[in-house]
């Protein structure tokens, strides 16, 4: 700095700092990273729970399987186990995303940390959203990349075993690959879209509980039901509660049930993006974060 | 250049006021020190400064309006909130990646040089590896650094960023002696110049006495006393009067007395005595030895004598 006023000693104090002397930055990014590096749990669940699946994979099923002289039962042996370490897997994911939405917010105001983040030029938009990129982009992601991987070695070490038998190994393969293409359908339309307003909710409460994130985030609902229940005696937010839950009426929300073939899943597709449901759920996550990144402004530290 | 302007600042939290009408102006070049007792309003200051609360009246930061440009403002302005809020889960190669990565002002190379001389023990040059960055042997937890390094590493990151006010909110509360003293001086040798500004506040007076080139006294929302140093020292003195002389002393009209060593020492206000104040000035001298009083004692004295006199009115 020196320097460089000595160099040119006219320059008006209003040079420092120049646009040209700027790097170049990535918030959001850094963003997202840095809520990795905090939540190691976003990563290490599903990772644990597909090390499980592995572990039980081959000593349990590939043990009955090699032990099992007819062939059909030894094929299942080898094949449930995919759906099976799938779900696992998407539902260590799921509920990783639950935990994580509703401490997020709450966890920077409470170790005080939130000073730091905001002492930094990051705007509290690009740090929601950063947050909220987590169960809607990070981990359907993540819970598909770890379920690739351990289909992909549960069918190799499948393979090797029925390879002595003559069984067709072929159509293992292509079944897995059409379940999987199924877990994608699924996580994009369920976990993302459909469920989007569960997550940007627990985001807001996270936000804006002092104390008591879960009880605030569970409480709301149950009380509006009960009130429902006695005073006029119906029950339409519990049914819109369960079909947010379940979803709407002929969308198979299994997506990786039996019929995970690509024709079914595009005419469901159309059906599912012409459910209203779908839009409303959308427009109300929309206006929860919107809420959640007003909120932050203002909040400082418990 | 003006780099805080304030006109009319309030902030209400329910019945209490925490700022009651203040004005302030924050040339470019001053390190001003906020003093107060708790609970005067200056956390709230520096707040609405910082845009990180609300507040009534106008203020620009660096020609921003603070509360609606926070992330923007954050490019010029670094602060020092408290001690422990660095993120008690991050690793010290995390948190110069972090900033790194966010901070378009932010110079690794010279943070790595500060934290060299620091007691903390990291990698030079070690960037995060991958996207959740494995950590090194010698890379630690800021959970497992003590409250003083703690202090340094936050000390280092805000100084390698070249910002045009940094603003400091008890920046050494817990800290021992010697951090105490470490922290001003990097602050004055390796990063303050008369480009930058600083604003601080601390109970820790006796620390910032020669560190600053303003002074501002709060209490209760409101400014009680704002001068700089030259001006503070020309226009207080106290003197060390002999008992046999106190009474002489005290027809003075000092703002303030105390007792220490068996003498008493007076505090005047030169200003008080009217427009000329050269005569009671050689009438002190004749009283003691006089000298200029310490922010501590200065501070005792104005805000004693507001005190006593908020407590007459309510009798």
């Amino acid at each position: 700095m020196n320097a460089e006023s000595n160099a040119v000693p006219g320059l008006p104090l209003e040079e420092r700092g120049a646009p040209a002397r700027m790097a170049a930055t990535h918030p959001f990014l850094w963003s997202v990273r840095r809520e990795l590096w905090e939540y190691k749990s976003l990563y290490l669940a599903p990772l644990a729970v597909a090390g499980v699946t592995l572990l039980g994979y081959l000593f349990a099923s590939m043990g009955y399987a090699l032990s099992s002289q007819d062939m059909a039962r030894r094929r299942s042996a080898l094949t449930e186990p995919l759906h099976f370490a799938m779900a696992l897997i998407m539902g260590a994911a799921f509920f990783a995303g639950l935990f994580y939405c509703l401490d997020t917010l709450h966890g920077e105001r409470r170790d005080r940390s939130i000073l730091f983040w905001k002492s930094l030029p990051v705007s509290d938009l690009i740090t929601v959203l950063a947050k909220a990129s987590i169960p809607f982009v990070v981990l359907p992601l993540l819970a598909y990349v770890i379920t690739l991987g351990v289909h992909f070695i549960m069918l190799l070490l499948s393979t090797a075993v029925l390879a002595g038998s003559g069984l067709n190994t072929g159509t293992l393969w292509s079944e897995a690959w059409n379940s999987d293409v199924g877990l994608f359908y699924h996580l994009m339309t369920v976990h993302v879209l459909w469920y989007a307003p569960m997550y940007a909710w627990l985001l807001l409460v996270s936000g804006w509980a002092k104390r008591a994130a879960f009880l605030w985030a569970a409480l709301p609902p149950l009380a509006i039901f009960a009130i429902e229940r006695i005073a006029f005696h119906t029950k339409h937010f519990a049914n819109l509660m369960q079909y947010r839950l379940m979803g709407p009426q002929g969308f198979d929300m299994g997506g990786t049930g039996s019929h995970g073939a690509h024709p079914m899943m595009h005419s469901g597709l159309g059906t599912f993006l012409l459910t209203p449901g779908l839009w409303n759920g959308l427009i109300l996550a929309a206006i929860f974060l919107a809420a959640a990144v007003r909120l932050r402004r203002s909040q400082g530290p418990l | 250049m003006t780099v805080i302007e304030a006109r009319g600042l309030r902030k209400a939290y329910g019945a209490t006021v925490a700022l009651d009408g203040v004005n302030m102006r924050v040339e470019e070049g001053r390190i001003l020190g906020i003093i107060g007792p708790n609970g005067a309003g200056k956390s709230t200051a520096l707040n609405a400064i910082l845009g990180l609360t609300s507040y009534e009246g106008e203020m620009r930061v660096l020609g921003r309006d603070p509360w609606k440009e926070r992330d923007a403002l954050m490019r010029d302005v670094c602060f020092i909130s408290d001690v422990a809020v660095l993120p008690r889960w991050m690793r010290v190669s995390q948190a110069l990646d972090y900033v790194e990565g966010v901070h378009p002002r932010f110079d690794r190379a010279k943070a790595e040089g500060f934290l060299a001389k620091s007691s903390i023990s990291f990698e030079p040059g070690r960037k995060c590896r991958g996207l959740l960055g494995s950590a090194g042997p010698g890379d630690r937890k800021i959970r497992e650094l003590s409250k003083g390094m703690v202090a340094q590493l936050h000390l280092s990151l805000v100084m390698s960023i070249d910002a045009r006010l940094l603003v400091l909110d008890e920046p050494t509360l817990g800290l021992d002696l010697l951090y105490r003293k470490q922290f001003y001086d990097s602050l004055l040798t390796d990063y303050f110049d008369r480009s930058r500004t600083i604003v601080v506040t601390t109970h820790q007076v006796e620390d910032v006495q020669n560190v600053l080139t303003d002074l501002m006294f709060i209490s209760r929302g409101r400014i009680v006393l704002e001068c700089s140093m030259e001006e503070c020292e020309a226009r207080y003195v106290e003197v060390s009067v002999h008992p046999a002389q106190i009474a002489a002393g005290r027809a003075l009209q000092p703002i303030h007395e105390r007792q220490v060593l068996g003498r008493n020492i007076l505090l005047f206000d030169l200003k008080r005595a009217g427009a000329d104040a050269t005569p009671l000035a050689e009438n002190l001298h004749a009283l003691g030895e006089v000298r200029t009083p310490s922010i501590a004692d200065l501070f005792v004295a104005v805000m004693g004598n507001r005190m006593a006199g908020a407590q007459g009115v309510a009798q």
